[in-house]
């Protein structure tokens, strides 16, 4: 079996965020950036299912510029077994990536993709669906729970979904395409073994335009502003005045 | 000075078995917003089983036409099925721009629905703008903490919008006429099945749907004591119960409770946080509450730097004086 896990660097999520002064994105000087939180579950989820089923692949995969190196290193010594970064410097969007990650697909023939269902950076929560529907196959987004193959259905993946409702069970055939949410597992963490051993570990480089992908994206950020705060209030001392204050002042209850 | 083309706009709505989902009126406000300002027309597109009663409550809002696709190979919202069918009526239609309000519901189809139509897509917009001969959105980013304003290249737009950023729009009279969706089953994908949905706790609002959203935090040690407070409140308060991911981590609430970054963004009139400590990722979902409350035994918990009334205190002496009292009243 094969897996394909994309990790995406993203600012830490406990960094806070600066903006550059014009707004034009980001201000990275001091950021220390990591491999996007849910991405990690997925990769850790991957990791686990060959702990269980035994010969498995792990082919972890980064779209980006040189530095990404980090992030897919992080990753091998999590225990993938190999690493292809797809070298590209300018911005992209969701679609893009999923038609990258389209172009993965088709070479390397994976029976699943797992990925984070979200980046921290933009939220944006679309690639992974994209590359279900480019490649026509299913999708079980923000799982909390996964069962593959076994028993009766070996061509398929049981999996818990995380929705509004509350959880949903839903099956899916394989290949298919499968985001993390967070209560999936807990990634583990980096040994120094593993460090070592990544390092032996191959990475390949390639291009969009070596895949044959024309990544323009459709969306274009214009300007980056930080978000209106919310302000401290007032305290009150006492359950009798913080229900004074809801009902005469805030009269919201 | 150039301004964008009339648009042809189509809304997906989203019910839950045949409820209509209230916050799909904000996703209505934002089509007719921009149909005012561009002199097009919106459709609202329903998909399910049974789902007369959600084309009825859809009916005065203005839409052109209330498309309606009422089949069982539809009861349950599988994103391979659902996305081809929207993808279709959107060529069938002409639609220029294809939105819903953000949910899971929405999130999990419309991205597929975007790469079927070889779209961009946005998620998360607060605003939209026409500019020249086209569009701006605004879109929330890094936890809410950073607003994007970001344009869409392409024939057809497709975007999801947060509820708290339109106003549910006035019912505008005459019924939208109701057009049936031919739904052919054989056609459809089926690669994903649906197998079983949890029962939910009855009898209390959804968080994204309350006027009050009383949330509780790691201050609570069992589920039975949340239940008893934060749930004993919520009910005195007629409101909806939330969490922080603390306590979905810990296993003392279940995940659909879970309030921020990465679980439900709310926007009711009073936020009432119980023992929370307000990490910048679940203050990310209640941004946009009208009053943020709070309680917490820590007086520099950073809850009450966004806190409009903050009480210093233990919420297990605090939340029983305020049921007891609010209860009398």
């Amino acid at each position: 079996m094969k897996i394909l896990v994309p990790l995406k660097r993203v600012p830490d999520p406990d960094t806070k965020i600066r903006l550059k002064a014009d707004g034009s994105g980001i201000d990275a000087d001091g950021v220390k950036f990591s491999i996007n939180p849910f991405d990690a579950i997925a990769l850790e989820e991957a990791l686990q299912q060959r702990d269980q089923i035994g010969a498995v692949e792990i082919l972890v995969v980064s779209i980006g510029p040189a530095d990404c190196q980090e992030q897919l290193r992080a990753g091998m010594a999590m225990g993938a077994d190999r690493a292809l970064l797809v070298r590209h410097d300018a911005e992209l969007d969701s679609l893009a990536i999923a038609k990258i990650l389209e172009a993965i697909y088709r070479r390397e023939q994976p029976d699943l993709v797992l990925m984070g269902k979200q980046a921290i950076d933009d939220d944006s929560n679309q690639a992974g669906q994209m590359l279900a529907a480019l490649l026509g196959i299913g999708q079980a987004t923000f799982i909390s729970k996964l069962g593959l193959g076994g028993g009766e259905n070996p061509s398929k993946a049981t999996c818990c979904r995380e929705t509004d409702a509350g959880l949903e069970t839903i099956e899916v055939t394989l290949p298919a395409i499968l985001t993390a949410d967070l209560r999936l597992n807990e990634p583990r963490y980096v040994t120094a073994l593993g460090i070592m051993k990544a390092k032996k570990k191959p990475l390949e480089e390639t291009t969009a335009g070596e895949l044959g992908v024309d990544p323009a994206p459709r969306t274009r950020v214009l300007k980056l502003a930080a978000a209106p705060g919310r302000k401290a209030g007032v305290r009150v001392k006492t359950v009798d005045e913080l229900i004074q204050k809801l009902r005469d002042e805030a009269r919201v209850i | 000075m150039n301004s964008p083309n009339p648009q042809n706009v189509l809304v997906i709505a989203e019910h839950d078995e045949g409820q209509l989902k209230l916050t799909t009126l904000a996703a209505v406000a934002c089509a007719k917003q921009i149909c005012a300002d561009t002199g097009g027309s919106f459709d609202i597109l329903i998909l399910g089983e049974s789902i007369g009663p959600v084309a009825e409550a859809l009916q005065d809002y203005g839409a052109a036409d209330l498309l309606v696709g009422d089949h069982a190979a539809l009861k349950h919202p599988l994103a391979d099925k659902y996305a081809q069918v929207i993808a279709e009526q959107a060529k069938a239609r002409g639609a220029t721009m294809l939105l819903a309000t953000a949910s899971t519901f929405s999130k999990d189809i419309l991205p597929r629905v975007a790469a079927l139509l070889d779209a961009g897509m946005l998620g998360d917009v607060t605003a939209v703008a026409p500019e020249g001969d086209d569009f701006t959105f605004h879109r929330v980013m890094y936890a809410g903490n950073v607003i994007a304003t970001v344009t869409l290249a392409g024939p057809v737009k497709v975007f999801t919008v947060r509820a708290a950023a339109f106003s549910a729009p006035e019912k505008a009279g005459a019924g939208s006429p109701i057009v049936s969706v031919e739904v052919g089953p054989e056609s459809l994908p089926h690669q994903m099945e649906f197998v079983s949905r949890e029962e939910r706790p009855a009898g209390r609002p959804d968080s994204t749907e309350a006027r009050i959203v009383v949330s509780g935090g790691r201050a609570f040690k069992n589920a039975e004591d949340f239940e008893k407070l934060v749930g004993g409140l919520a009910d005195v308060l007629g409101g909806a119960v939330g969490s922080s991911r603390a306590l979905v981590d810990s296993g003392i609430t279940p995940n659909s409770l879970q309030i921020g970054q990465t679980g439900k963004v709310v926007a009711p009139e009073l936020y009432l946080g119980l023992g929370i400590s307000g990490a910048i990722q679940h203050l990310a979902g209640i941004k946009d509450a009208k009053i943020v409350a709070a309680v917490n035994q820590d007086p520099e918990a950073p809850i009450f730097e966004v806190a409009d009334y903050g009480l210093v205190g233990d919420v297990y002496q605090v939340v029983p004086e305020l049921i007891q009292k609010l209860k009398k009243a």
